[in-house]
């Protein structure tokens, strides 16, 4: 009883966010104002960390949270307002061509669709998912693909001088 | 829940990322619409981990979230070095690469 | 068997605070040269004051870790394995792997630590005199500290991780230190070749540690609870006759080759000499005593692996003692022709470095690290000295044959430390050097390679006979150049003063301490006054014996299994698999001294300090129209004169001449083919094709051929206008294109699928 009004619930909760994310998703490709286009990428965002929780990906929810919310946001914020004197309203966010976007990604969406549908159909995720730990996730990190690790190191380790190089003022 | 419900998601969201990297023409919301494309790859890959039991989606969904902090990073920095160059950020502008 | 007296459990060794702590001896070097990097150039002595004193407390802490060590081998008493002090701690753990960082303290380690402290002390109390004024004088107390760093931390390395580290330091400050004068060309060309000389041997190193670890790793794993890296597992399993002969072969001749890098043996021994360019404290203590034994001490500490893989002891001569007595001859001989002190030196450590390897690949392992031992206090002191004349009489000069001559009468102090470290080097009785090489000629010989004995005792013959010469030409006859008081460059030199004098006090107490050494340092092990005098192989020979562990990777002393009632005197270790126990030692033999031995070797070094005395004197000394210009007139000596100034083209041989071999004869051939089949074919061929050409130009060329080309081109120009547009430089053009492209290619992908 209990687990299949979570379930309800669950859906629900999936529903709900879902909507959220895919009108936060398509304000930001839209709107006219950059700084709404960053506030609505928040929403978005969230959103997801939600659907992190629901797919029993506490750790990695919570680090969405951190990082992305918390870090990548203010430095979008940041960027938009160095860039820009005016905050408000402009015209001419969009390519000449932007038309174009529209079939493309009308045409990818249906043919992932078409392929999700025949793949998966209507199967169900597991009732009750194995719990995976932080412990886990970090034996994973520093086991197996502890290669990547240190290849992804490097790369912030980069991506930090380079964005100092770039941002100098001399 | 439905395995596909999430892939659906996945796969509405990478849309409509692809839909703002083409149309829009300020590198900032270009940069945005990249972060969509991301986010829609992670819920891909959670979707995947639960279904499957493993925790290699765990790790590639936080290294993804690394990757992206640098890419928002060095992005930025060159948006404003483009910015402090041009005075614009139009990314219609920039077209040295031209053949 | 007498498995039953195993089951005795024996108290615990031992060990006092020095031992426990040897690991702050290397680490206070390190915070030292931290310190001098970052304050040296604010403090009132510019940093060299924390160089001196943190290398005078690893000093202290080695010589603490000596002392409670010969305790500790004193409360085993005479049979019983006297079990290394290790400590580990883990600093990384991956995957169900731990990586540890610890110390492993024995009676090698112990000897090394307290040589290279000692050695450095007194280094670095020289240079604060001898680099008085230096334009880098924190710079080079910081490097010289590092240094010591490296070394010592290499020496009590636990496994083969740290020991690496150590390795590389040292490479690096080697670097650092040749090239210390960097303005003048010829020093960085050194210091690079040095640096690249050695790199090439330690890929070896890196192969031979990774083919050990994966090869013993699930060994000493399971039965000793230790890691692939650990030294001490190494040692057991290569002993444990578990191994596969070609692996454990692989990886000795891999580690071999890094030790030939460091210790400059044949054929990577080109470097050493060059290395000379650096300051002569530098040449004192990285080029001579310590750095360059690094190899010597690679071979030692993991003997075990090349005992095993390189059949050592076994009827056939091998890669070792092959390649030593190589470098023991050529080094010699190459040290005739030099007419810089430094690079007399420099040969001579060459050599000498051939005579331990000789030791070590002949199953000699205690007469070689003795001769590490002694070795260290008299090269030092010879180097020293040579920088003591060129500090104070020759005028920064080398070139004994242009600015020495007739010092022994400015500087006695000098001179004395250098006549007692020369007969140190050539091996008379009762100096040092007579003690450690005429042993391990005598175990040599010993153990059956009489051939290798031979080379031997010839070396010693060259060394006696070119240490001669160095001191004949240095000290005695006239004085020239700048020992004569000439100034040849006057550079605004810091002694008002002209003429040769004797150093400074901290110049010469170095010495002259080096020299007190030289000649009594080889009273701990001498092997003439009986068997009560023999305290180095008391102390650091490792007991061939079988150990049983207590428990996996524990302290290795809780049981023990004497294999025989005479101790160790025949324990199966090395020739044998140990059972119900591991052994961490393989046993060896020593030869039995006998004085007709020691004549004869005495003798051959008297005879080679005459005959070298006498042309010497004769040549330099009377100028004797018999002998000034024989390498002129001479074919055969000037064949073998010029051979020696190159060399033996090696150096030609590293940098042109490998190319030029492949290139040469395949450049020859290619011209004969060239000239004789291609010609003869070609004039054939042009009569005709003359003709044939003629048509073909009229009738194909200029209608159809040119017709088809042009037609190419415009097709080539059309489709390229047409598709320009698509480069058009724009961002978003290429992402609207890469995800059009990518729809387009999802849509095949779905319905060839369905």
């Amino acid at each position: 009883m209990f687990a299949a009004e979570l379930l309800v619930a669950q859906n629900i909760g999936f529903a709900v966010i879902a909507l959220a994310m895919i009108v936060g998703a398509l304000r930001v490709v839209t709107t006219n104002n950059v700084v709404h286009a960053a506030l609505w990428l928040v929403v978005v965002l969230s959103g997801a960390a939600a659907q992190y929780v629901l797919l029993a990906a506490e750790f990695v929810a919570i680090t969405q949270v951190l990082v992305y919310i918390g870090a990548v946001m203010v430095l979008f914020l940041f960027g938009t307002m160095l860039t820009r004197a005016r905050i408000g309203t402009e015209r001419d966010l969009n390519n000449t061509y932007w038309r174009l976007g529209i079939p493309v990604a009308g045409v990818l969406f249906a043919a992932m669709a078409i392929a999700l549908a025949s793949s998966f159909g209507d199967e169900q995720l597991p009732k009750e998912p194995r719990v995976i730990g932080v412990q886990e996730i970090s034996d994973q990190i520093f086991g197996p693909y502890l290669l990547p690790f240190w290849a992804l190191s490097f790369v912030l380790l980069a991506a930090i001088i380079g964005a100092i190089v770039l941002a100098r003022k001399d | 829940m439905l395995t596909s419900q999430f892939l659906l998601l996945g796969a509405i969201l990478f849309c409509i990322g692809v839909y703002g990297v083409i149309a829009r023409k300020n590198a900032v919301l270009v940069l945005m619409s990249i972060e969509l494309i991301l986010n829609s790859v992670n819920i891909n890959l959670l979707a995947f981990a639960l279904r499957n039991g493993s925790a290699d989606g765990h790790t590639f969904a936080l290294y993804i979230i690394a990757v992206a902090a640098a890419e928002v990073g060095v992005g930025l920095a060159m948006v404003l070095l483009i910015y402090r160059n041009r005075r614009s950020i139009g990314l219609d502008e920039l077209s040295e690469m031209r053949g | 068997m007498t498995l039953l007296a195993a089951s005795e459990i024996l108290s615990p060794l031992r060990d006092g605070w020095f031992l426990q702590n040897a690991w702050l001896a290397p680490l206070i070097p390190t915070i030292g040269f931290v310190l001098i990097i970052l304050f040296g150039k604010r403090l009132p002595k510019k940093g060299s004051e924390v160089g001196v004193l943190s290398i005078f407390a690893s000093l202290v802490l080695a010589s603490g870790a000596a002392w409670q060590w010969i305790q500790r081998v004193g409360d085993a008493g005479e049979e019983r394995f006297v079990s290394p002090v290790i400590r580990t701690w883990t600093w990384w753990q991956s995957g169900g792997m731990e990586f540890t960082i610890g110390q492993h303290v024995d009676g090698l380690t112990v000897v090394v630590l307290f040589v290279v402290a000692f050695i450095s002390t007194l280094v670095q109390v020289y240079s604060l005199e001898y680099l008085r004024g230096d334009r880098r004088y924190t710079h080079f107390f910081a490097a010289l500290t590092l240094f010591s760093a490296g070394m010592l931390a290499m020496v009590i390395a636990e496994d083969m991780i740290l020991f690496l580290l150590g390795w590389e330091i040292m490479g690096l400050c080697s670097f650092m230190l040749i090239g210390h004068w960097w303005e003048d060309g010829a020093n960085s060309r050194a210091a690079l070749k040095a640096f690249f000389t050695v790199r090439t041997g330690d890929v070896g190193l890196l192969v031979g540690i990774s083919v050990l670890f994966f090869a013993a790793n699930e060994w000493t794993t399971s039965n000793l609870g230790l890691s692939g890296f650990s030294i001490r597992g190494l040692s057991a399993w290569a002993l444990s006759g578990e191994p596969n002969s070609t692996v454990i072969l692989v990886a000795a001749v891999a580690l071999f080759i890094a030790a030939i890098g460091k210790s400059g043996q044949f054929p990577l021994h080109t470097w050493l000499p060059d290395a000379m360019a650096g300051p002569t404290p530098v040449s004192s203590l990285l080029h001579s005593s310590t750095m360059v034994v690094a190899g010597v001490f690679l071979v030692a500490r993991l003997y075990p692996v090349f005992f095993t893989g390189l059949d050592i002891l076994g009827p056939s001569s091998n890669l070792i003692m092959i390649v030593a007595a190589i470098t023991i001859v050529i080094a010699a001989a190459l040290a005739f022709v030099q007419t810089d002190i430094k690079r007399v030196l420099a040969y001579s450590t060459v050599s000498q470095l051939g005579y331990m390897m000789l030791g070590l690949g002949a199953g000699a392992w205690l007469p070689a690290v003795f001769h590490i031992f002694t070795h260290a206090f008299f090269k030092a002191c010879l180097f020293l000295s040579a920088g003591s004349i060129s500090h104070s009489a020759s005028h920064h000069s080398f070139d004994m044959k242009k600015d020495m001559g007739g010092l022994r009468k400015h500087m006695p102090i000098t001179f004395a430390a250098w006549t007692v470290s020369t007969l140190a080097l050539c091996g008379v009785f009762p100096f040092s050097g007579f003690f450690s090489k005429d042993e391990i000629i005598d175990n040599v010989g010993g153990n059956g390679y009489t051939f290798f004995m031979v080379v031997g005792l010839g070396g010693a013959f060259l060394t006696a006979a070119y240490m001669t010469r160095a001191t004949y030409l240095t000290f005695f006859g006239e004085p020239r150049g700048a020992a004569a008081g000439e100034h040849g460059d006057d550079h605004g030199s810091h002694d008002s003063h002209a003429g040769p004098h004797e150093s400074g006090i901290l110049i010469t107490a170095p010495i002259a301490i080096l020299a007190v050494l030289a000649i009594f340092s080889g009273l701990f092990n001498a092997t003439p006054f009986g068997e009560s005098w023999e305290y180095m192989k008391k102390w650091t020979e490792p007991r061939a014996v079988v150990v049983v562990e207590s428990h996996s990777g524990g302290p290795g002393e809780a049981f023990l299994v004497p294999t025989a009632e005479s101790g160790y005197g025949d324990s199966p270790c090395g020739t044998e698999t140990p059972k119900s126990g591991v052994c961490y030692a393989p046993q060896l033999n020593h030869a039995k001294f006998k004085w007709s031995k020691a004549l004869l070797s005495l003798a051959i070094v008297f005879v080679g300090i005459a005959i070298s005395w006498l042309l010497s004197a004769a040549l330099y000394g009377r100028r004797d129209p018999r002998l000034v210009g024989l390498t002129q007139r001479n074919a055969v000596a000037r064949a073998g004169y010029r051979l020696l100034t190159n060399k033996y083209y090696l150096d030609h041989l590293y940098e042109r001449g490998v190319v030029s071999t492949i290139a040469g004869p395949f450049a020859r051939g290619a011209y004969w083919f060239n000239q004789r089949v291609l010609d003869g074919v070609l004039h054939g061929v042009a009569r005709v094709s003359r003709t044939v050409a003629n048509v073909v130009y009229r009738d194909i060329d200029q209608r159809l051929v040119d017709g088809a080309v042009n037609a190419s081109a415009d097709a080539t120009k059309a489709v390229g206008t047409s598709v320009q547009p698509i480069q058009s430089g724009r961002v978003g053009h290429y992402g609207a294109l890469l995800f059009a492209t990518a729809a387009v290619a999802a849509l095949v992908f779905v319905i060839l699928n369905t």
